[in-house]
This record gives C-alpha cells, sequence and structure tokens, in this order.
C-alpha cells in the first residue's frame, strides 16, 4: 500500500476514536463502572465495626430469596409492570389516532394531552394526592354527590396499587402519545386515499396499514414502557410510601429503602443487579422477537 | 348501448378557501379513450383527477360514470382505480399483498384472488417479485407494482396522477409505450394527468389542455398542435413552442391581431427577399437539426430549423420566409380565428 493511502487510513482511525471517545468516557464513568462496582459490592458482606467486609459469594442473593418483603415487592412491580405497558400504549395510540384526524381545536388537544409529561413527577403525584384524599379530595366530593361512602384510595391494601398504577398511565401516555402521533406523521396522506379508492373501512386501514407501520414505535415505547415500570418512583414517595404494609411497594422503592433506610448496601446492590440482569433479558427478547416483525423504512 | 359518454364532468367547480382550485369544468370522455389533462403545475389538472376520484367533492357541478350520477359518492363507489405520482405502496407488505390488497378489503376469494394477481403480475413482468417489499424494488419496478395494483380489479376506468414523473427519462419512454399498451389490450378508460406535454401527445387520443383552472382546449394532439384554439395552447404546445408575432409587422392583417407560426414553417431567404429580418441571438444543435433562435421586436419564440450541424453566429443578421397559409390568426383576445 503506498504512502498516502496507509496515512489516509490512519488519520481515519483517529477521527473515528475521537468521535467515539466522549460517549465512551462517559459511559464508562456512569454507567459500566457503576455497574461492575455494583457487581462487585453485592458478593461482600455488610460491614460493620467489629466485623469487617468479606466475601461472602451469593449469600446476599439467597437472603434475598429468603425475604417475604422481596416476593411481595416483586409481586407488586409485576402486576404494575402488567397493567402500566399495555394499558399506557394502548391509551396512548388512541390519542394519537383521534388527535391526529381532522377535529377541531387540535393544537388545543394535543397540548392538553401532553400536559401530564410536563408536569414533574412529584407535583402530579401532589395533584393526585389532592384527588385521593379521603372526604376532602375530588373523588370523594364526585362519589359523595352520587351517596357513595368516603374510600381512602391509598390507605388500604386493597387499592393502594392500583390508586398508583392509574397516576403512573396518566402520566405516561400524553408522553408516548408524542411518539406515536410523530410517527403518524410520516405516514403518507396517498396511502389513506389508496386505500380508500379500494373500499378500505377506517378500521381495516388502521389494522392492516397504520398499526404495522407504527410497530418500530410501539416496540421503542414498549422498552421505554417497561423501564419507566421499574424507574418511576418518584410518586411512591409523595403517596404511599409503598404502604400500606407493602402493598404497593416496588423493587426500585425497596432498593431505595434497603440502601438509605436499613443502610444495608450489599442488599440494595444484590437487587439491583437481579433488576438489571431481568431488564437486559426482557429487552433483549423484544427487541429480537419484535424486530422480526417489524417493517423498517 | 347508448351514446352518452363514459364519463362525463358538467360545470365541476372547485374552491380552495376562496381561491381559484378548478372552474367550471366540462368533459365528456369515451369508453376506451385514453384522455391526458395537460398543463403547467398548478392549473388544475391534479385537482380534476382527484375530484374524478372521489378524493375530493365538487362545490358544484355534477360527475357521471357510466350514466350514474356519482357526485356525491365515496371513492370506492365509483369502480375506478387510481395509479399515485409516489405509487402510494404499502412499504410493509410484499408486492402480492400490495396488488391483492383491494381483493382482500372486497373479499374475493382466496382462489379468484391468486389467479387475477398472477395475471396482473404477467401482464406488468413483476413474475418472480411477488415476495420483495416496494424499498427492496427499483423505481421502474414499483411502477409497474403501482400499474399492476390498478389493473388487477378490472375498473373499467383507471386515473393515473403523474405515473412517470418519478422515473428518469429513459425508462419513462419505455413505461410511456406499457401503458398505452395496457390501456388498449385491456379496453379500459385512463384519464391521465401529465405536466409533460411529449407524454400527453404521444400517448392520449384526447388532450385537455388546462391553465389557471379553466380548460383551455380539448382535442386531439393533432388538433391541439396544428389547431391551437388560443395564444396560451399555442405557446404552451409543441417543441419548440409556435411563435407569435403583432400583426403590425407583418402587412395586410390588421394592427390588433397576433399571429402565429411554427418554426417548421419557417425558411431562411436571401438576403432582401425575407418577410421579416431578425437577428441570430442563439443555435442549439439537437443532433438530426439545429434550432435557431431569433430576435425581433414585433415577435416571441421565432425560431427556425435547418438541418444536420449548422451553427449561425450571434448577432448576425438573417431574413426569414413564410407562406400565409402556415400562419395562425388570434384576435385581441387571443382567441383563435376561423381558419
Amino acid at each position: 500500500m503506498s504512502a498516502h493511502a496507509n496515512l489516509e487510513r490512519r488519520r481515519q482511525a483517529i477521527y473515528g476514536w475521537l468521535l467515539l471517545s466522549p460517549a465512551a468516557v462517559l459511559l464508562t464513568l456512569f454507567a459500566f463502572y457503576p455497574s461492575v462496582a455494583t457487581l462487585w459490592s453485592s458478593v461482600f458482606s455488610r460491614g460493620t465495626r467489629r466485623k469487617p467486609t468479606e466475601f461472602v459469594g451469593t449469600e446476599n442473593y439467597a437472603d434475598l430469596f429468603a425475604d417475604p418483603t422481596f416476593w411481595i415487592v416483586v409481586k407488586n412491580n409485576i402486576l404494575y409492570a402488567g397493567v402500566t405497558i399495555p394499558v399506557s400504549i394502548f391509551i396512548a395510540l388512541s390519542m394519537a389516532l383521534w388527535a391526529n384526524g381532522k377535529i377541531r381545536a387540535r393544537g388545543f388537544v394535543r397540548t392538553a394531552y401532553f400536559t401530564p409529561t410536563v408536569l414533574p413527577m412529584i407535583a402530579a403525584a401532589n395533584l393526585w394526592l389532592f384527588f385521593y384524599t379521603p372526604g376532602l379530595g375530588v373523588l370523594d366530593q364526585i362519589g359523595s354527590l352520587f351517596g357513595l361512602p368516603s374510600v381512602n384510595w391509598l390507605g388500604q391494601p386493597e387499592t393502594a396499587l392500583w390508586a398508583i398504577i392509574i397516576v403512573t398511565i396518566w402520566k405516561e401516555a400524553g408522553f408516548f402519545m408524542i411518539f406515536y402521533l410523530a410517527a403518524l406523521q410520516t405516514i403518507p396522506e396517498d396511502l389513506k386515499e389508496a386505500a380508500d379508492i379500494e373500499g378500505t373501512s377506517r378500521w381495516t386501514y388502521t389494522r392492516r396499514i397504520v398499526l404495522p407501520l407504527l410497530m418500530p414505535t410501539t416496540l421503542f415505547i414498549a422498552v421505554n414502557a417497561m423501564i419507566n415500570s421499574v424507574k418511576l418512583i418518584d410518586h411512591l414517595f409523595i403517596l404511599t410510601k409503598g404502604g400500606p404494609s407493602d402493598a404497593s411497594k416496588l423493587i426500585l422503592y425497596y432498593i431505595w429503602e434497603m440502601a438509605f433506610a436499613f443502610f444495608d448496601a450489599p442488599s440494595a446492590a444484590a437487587m439491583t443487579i437481579m433488576v438489571i440482569a431481568v431488564l437486559g433479558i426482557v429487552a433483549t427478547i423484544q427487541f429480537f422477537y419484535l424486530d422480526k416483525r417489524t417493517h423498517y423504512q | 348501448m347508448t351514446t352518452s359518454p363514459f364519463v362525463k364532468l358538467d360545470g365541476v367547480a372547485k374552491r380552495w378557501n376562496g381561491q381559484l382550485g378548478v372552474e367550471g369544468i366540462t368533459l365528456d370522455i369515451p369508453e376506451g379513450s385514453f384522455t391526458a389533462l395537460l398543463g403547467p403545475s398548478g392549473c388544475g389538472k391534479s385537482t380534476t383527477l382527484r375530484l374524478l376520484a372521489g378524493l375530493e367533492l365538487p362545490d358544484e357541478g355534477k360527475i357521471l360514470i357510466d350514466s350514474k350520477d356519482v357526485t356525491t359518492s365515496a371513492a370506492s363507489d365509483r369502480n375506478l382505480s387510481m395509479v399515485f405520482q409516489s405509487y402510494a405502496l404499502f412499504p410493509h407488505l410484499s408486492v402480492a399483498e400490495n396488488v391483492v390488497f383491494g381483493l382482500k378489503v372486497r373479499r374475493v376469494p382466496k382462489q379468484e384472488r391468486q389467479e387475477k394477481l398472477h395475471r396482473a403480475l404477467e401482464i406488468t413482468g413483476l413474475l418472480g417479485l411477488e415476495d420483495r417489499k416496494p424499498g427492496e424494488l427499483s423505481g421502474g419496478q414499483r411502477q409497474r407494482v403501482a400499474l399492476a395494483r390498478a389493473i388487477v380489479a378490472g375498473q373499467r376506468l383507471c386515473l393515473m396522477d403523474e405515473p412517470l414523473s418519478n422515473l428518469d427519462a429513459k425508462l419513462r419512454n419505455a413505461v410511456r409505450k406499457d401503458i398505452k399498451k395496457l390501456q388498449r389490450d385491456l379496453g379500459i378508460t385512463v384519464v391521465y394527468v401529465t405536466h409533460d406535454q411529449t407524454e400527453a401527445m404521444s400517448m392520449a387520443d384526447t388532450v385537455v389542455l388546462m391553465k389557471d383552472g379553466h380548460i383551455q382546449q380539448v382535442g386531439t394532439p393533432e388538433d391541439l398542435y396544428s389547431r391551437p384554439s388560443n395564444t396560451f395552447v399555442a405557446e404552451f404546445v409543441g417543441a419548440p413552442p409556435m411563435a407569435l408575432l403583432q400583426s403590425s409587422v407583418l402587412d395586410g392583417f390588421g394592427d390588433d391581431k397576433t399571429i402565429g407560426i411554427r418554426a417548421e414553417n419557417i425558411q431562411i431567404a436571401p438576403k432582401g427577399e425575407g418577410r421579416l429580418r431578425c437577428v441570430v441571438n442563439e443555435s442549439e444543435f439537437l443532433g438530426a437539426e439545429t434550432l435557431i433562435g431569433l430576435d425581433h421586436a414585433g415577435a416571441t419564440g421565432l425560431c427556425v430549423l435547418k438541418p444536420g450541424l449548422s451553427m449561425i453566429a450571434e448577432g448576425n443578421e438573417i431574413d426569414i420566409n413564410f407562406h400565409d397559409e402556415n400562419l395562425h390568426v388570434f384576435d385581441a383576445a387571443g382567441q383563435r380565428q376561423a381558419g
């Protein structure tokens, strides 16, 4: 190879590394290193002044599996994810299809749907606290008009998790709608016209053309919703603090409690590792399974 | 068999927020004909087609297809097919699925669907590409999928909205012939929108030339070329277009008329023997002939064709000659005068 070609190749390589390095440095510092450090600390015992930290292998994990609260929290989180993900996606899609149509005050409708997303979760939770408060809350006020008894939505184990789920759906649907709206804008108008000429009903058009073309967006949203179902716990601090009797406690909240209320860092680390593992596996399945059935333009 | 035309537009108008879309469109299209709607951008040809398709509803007038009033019918009730400029193929469906999409919607039995699909793909030369997605096809192949989708249902009326404008020049010539042959073989009625006069003139039985939402002239390609009904048609049709002269520069035509003459009817005369003296402003070699552009104070678009390579330097003065029977006379309003 001649000298100038070699030089050019080296130049390209340096250029490539320069482009890559900011992301590589930041990710290493704030994502890869913490993950490895967490894995490391999850296999050591909790150190006290009299008993220094020592390697315990999988003991922290075994302790967790023996902890009944851990299983309640896992069950809660599975229900929470199982309801919030499909319902918020379905509502987002319905709202987007509607707000994308030729309706009056379209701008207003879109803004209204998007408002919950703009609100910080803490503010939203305070808002919903006002809805849920027994006696004074809006829900009870409306209920009392029809002679219904006062309900402590957040204060009883049967309803607390569902009250949390509703807040999450309310918060997320508008956000996902924006993605669907953006995707709907990219579907050319003449596909609808071509379908019209063939006599396609609106429902058939939506099912056979629009939904398949929205699949990449749905996949993206599904992965995000799944991550959020673990990540989004701000409202728990305001609304229930995981109570009553752990009925609305989610994994991340439990991790936070472990680490910062009970100061049991190794257990928190072990739980974190498990969460990362599960999220990683589910996201992989979603991508590999759904990717095959998804058409990218 | 009635004598009424297959497709009839009667005084159709469509306005966009008070602005002009199309106005007073009255048109008869016989069955089995190939009609081209021709005109510059924004002349309303696409709007006319969309009104015919039922994608827009007219503000005024009536539309009849096969003696049935379809003015307010839905697109699907008009028994027609359409080829879109962008082809409007469903990107996630294979060629076969795209073509039979309409049949599926109409619940045509699977057996019949397969037969029609096979035939449509055979006609359009797409056999073997059934399982490809539109993204994996070339522009010409996509165009043929759009054609296959339009003919598979066997509708007697097919609307085409600039179907060739996304193809390169060479392919366009080939597909032009294919479309024309398809229309003849299937005996369908085609209404074809284009801004390219070569397409319109070479394919259509009837050309409808439009401008600013109004029909300027309806006629055979030959009519439009040799008997333009006004100065707009004269200047739009033909390459090079007809040259227009003020009647005052010639003897015996009065002062307020416009005279049209085509380049092929102009001869170069020896110095001092011509009817007009002009200045050469450009020479353009076209291959078989050379186009020589001429400047004259009372004329626009004047040019003359010389066989072979025959350049004349810019700025030279030449005399030209022509016969009165080749002149087209337009009145002060630009309308053609009898003859």
